[in-house]
């Protein structure tokens, strides 16, 4: 594999003047520094013979892998003892149980395959987690996600105002290590679908913004591949500005997440849309991506399947490297949006944590269709006819959305119709033999916008 | 062609205790709505004690149970045990859908053990909305009525 360039991609690393701290964190820079997207699979298994070996085998792969482990739902919600019925019992998890096998055997699987060229994440998703973070710290996990609104919200019933202090003691508990976990905002992905972007965007920076504020100095923005590759574009370039702008004095980069809504079915769409997330992971200077494969309409990825997606992402990304752009970003005004959001969320308290509370209960901020007891639940969002993902619905948030026209009820069968909209996009080329390129081409400008 | 559910029925959407799915949820319960119905949407990550504690004080017409995340085959048997130990809710109408496990098309084999322990009907994903109308549209008027032995079990596609 060949250094690669990347001609007009992205602006200069985001951590001028910042080492790299931790294992994890080295790794993405070094990769990046060699013009090459640092990816990761989503994998969780119940046992540990299969967690070992899916993690050897993506360690093997012929990419520039990352580990992880994603944990199943019991642990999430802090119920150990199903996990450890299940364990006995056989039953089957729909990820790795790490507090029910122990801090023990979590350090040893680790110690097997982790090294300084393969960093291991542990993906969870849990609102309250000191449990988890206590275990993660005792085996010595390289890198941990969530956030306290980005792990609530979606992932719980818990107060958000429990969930911030839960995230504040579990961030300090890090910060005291002496080799403390790289931590990643989950907050570029929220419900996984119809959020727009200067949300996610805001969601993230006001994340990592709390992570600093309780001690943490290595760090990533997230961001969630949406409908429209343009406006992912512009989206992850607002991202990037904001970071630079707000995390000066700390180690960051940006990770991009392979769609997370509702997924194609068929093989080919599962392939187009990854691809599509490479290009613009390589196009927007994003330095890891975190991969889908084609079981994610159906069922949990077998090993295979993830290191297929994993090498198939890898040799994307040198193609996207060596040519000229597809797609240009749209210029609709998210970074000042998501600045507005920032700014505006922050200034309602002394602490970033504070004012993540205050916001939510007000619907300031406000994510679309989330049930959570303390989302206001006003705020609505639909794909326009360019495939541009949008608001329809400000509810309280002090946002200017002029569209009046898409502010109507949505019907059950306009949901499935908006959370489609992927699926339909990307699964057309196999049902209809026709590229998913050239229906683009055909139906519009080449800038997509 | 199957029958209209009557208005003015009463429903709980919930997930069950350790799925986080919300889309599932917001789908129902439009689709409820739209057939007329009241509905009380207990949300994600659901504790099966409030599921329980929402049937006595609310008595719905039907507790309509939706995951996904593959835990759906341990939570939702667990979950209807406990709700066919109540004496009140032994008559409640109780259905199950979504992933019910995380074996994909071979989740079907679920659906059985979770009728004999007591749901009334049980879709698995991609079994369609029909069957899930056609319930509905059985559901009749009024409190309880006894279950039969063993109900139908709605096969996956
Ligand atoms: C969006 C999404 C998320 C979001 C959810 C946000 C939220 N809070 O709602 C996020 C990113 C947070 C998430 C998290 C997780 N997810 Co998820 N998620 C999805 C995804 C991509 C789309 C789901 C969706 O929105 N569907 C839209 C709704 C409307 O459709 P639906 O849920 O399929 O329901 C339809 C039918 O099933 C049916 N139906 C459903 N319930 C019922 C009930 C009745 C009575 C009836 C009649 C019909 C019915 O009707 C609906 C309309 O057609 C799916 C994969 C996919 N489908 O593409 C994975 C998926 C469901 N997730 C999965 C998993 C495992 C998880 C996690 C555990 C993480 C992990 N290990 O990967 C966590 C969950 C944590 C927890 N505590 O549960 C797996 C489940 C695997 C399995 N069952 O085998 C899937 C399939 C992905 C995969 N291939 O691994 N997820």
């Amino acid at each position: 594999m060949s250094a690669l360039a990347r001609p007009g991609a992205g602006p200069a690393p985001a951590t001028r003047g910042v080492p790299p701290q931790g294992r994890f964190s080295s790794y993405v820079h070094r990769s990046a520094a060699a013009g090459r997207l640092a990816v990761q699979p989503r994998m969780g298994f119940a046992d540990l013979a299969t967690m070992r070996e899916g993690l050897r085998e993506v360690r093997d792969a012929d990419a520039t892998s990352i580990g992880t482990i994603t944990l199943d739902s019991y642990t999430r919600v802090n119920d150990h003892d199903s996990a450890r019925a299940a364990l006995r019992t056989g039953a089957e998890l729909n990820g790795f149980p790490l507090v029910a096998h122990g801090e023990r055997a979590t350090r040893e699987l680790l110690e097997s395959v982790s090294g300084r060229d393969f960093p291991v994440q542990v993906r969870h998703g849990s609102a309250l987690p000191q449990p988890l973070f206590r275990a993660m710290v005792a085996a010595g996990v390289d890198a941990t996600e969530g956030g306290p609104v980005s792990y609530c919200l979606p992932y719980s019933r818990a107060p958000i105002a429990k969930a911030v202090s839960a995230w504040a003691e579990c961030c300090e508990l890090i910060a005291e290590q002496p080799d403390p976990m790289h931590l990643e905002s989950f907050g570029g992905c929220m419900l996984g679908q119809l959020c727009p972007p200067s949300l996610l965007v805001a969601l993230s920076v006001l994340e990592t913004l709390f992570f600093r504020e309780h001690g943490l100095h290595s760090i990533s923005l997230s961001y969630a591949q949406q409908t429209h590759p343009g406006q992912d574009l512009e989206a992850l370039a607002a991202l990037r500005r904001l970071g630079g702008e707000r995390l000066s004095g700390a180690d960051w980069h940006v990770v991009l997440y392979t769609y997370m809504g509702v997924f194609p079915r068929t093989p080919i769409g599962s392939f187009r849309i990854l691809e599509e997330s490479v290009r613009l992971a390589v196009r927007s200077g994003t330095e890891r991506l975190i991969v889908k494969t084609p079981a994610e309409a159906y069922r949990i990825p077998t090993i295979a399947e993830n290191v297929n997606a994993l090498e198939f992402a890898e040799s994307i990304a040198e193609d996207e490297a060596a040519r000229e752009p597809s797609f240009e970003a749209t210029d609709t005004g998210i970074y000042e949006e998501a600045r507005l959001l920032v700014d505006s969320t922050l200034e309602l308290a002394p602490t970033v944590g504070e004012a993540l509370v205050k916001a939510f209960s007000r619907g300031h901020l406000d994510v679309p269709f989330c049930l959570h007891q303390d989302n206001a639940n006003k705020s609505r969002a639909y794909v326009d006819p360019r495939g541009m993902l949008r608001w329809a619905e400000p509810g309280r948030m002090p946002l200017n959305v002029k569209d009046f026209d898409a502010r109507r009820p949505v019907s059950a069968q306009g949901l499935l119709g908006m959370l489609g909209f992927n699926e339909r996009r990307f699964d057309r080329e196999q049902l209809t033999r026709v590229h998913s390129r050239e229906l683009l081409v055909g139906s519009g400008p080449r800038s997509l916008s | 062609m199957s029958q209209v559910m009557r208005p003015g029925k009463r429903f709980i959407v919930s997930s069950v205790s350790s799925d986080a799915h919300m889309w599932n949820l917001v789908f129902l319960q439009l689709l409820l709505e739209e057939h007329g119905a009241e509905v009380n949407n207990l949300g994600a990550c659901v504790p099966d004690e409030l599921i329980i504690d929402e049937c006595l004080s609310t008595r719905p017409d039907a507790l309509i149970l939706s995951t996904v995340n593959g835990h759906g085959h341990l939570d939702g048997l667990r979950l209807i045990r406990k709700i066919r130990s109540e004496p009140a809710l032994e008559d409640l109408r109780v259905v199950i859908g979504g992933k019910l496990g995380v074996r994909g098309a071979e989740n079907i084999v679920y659906a059985e053990e979770l009728a004999l322990n007591g749901f009334d009907a049980v879709f698995e994903a991609g079994s369609g909305i029909e069957r899930f109308e056609e319930f509905l549209g059985a559901l009749e008027s009024g409190p309880s009525r006894a279950r039969p032995a063993l109900a139908p079990v709605g096969a996956a596609a």
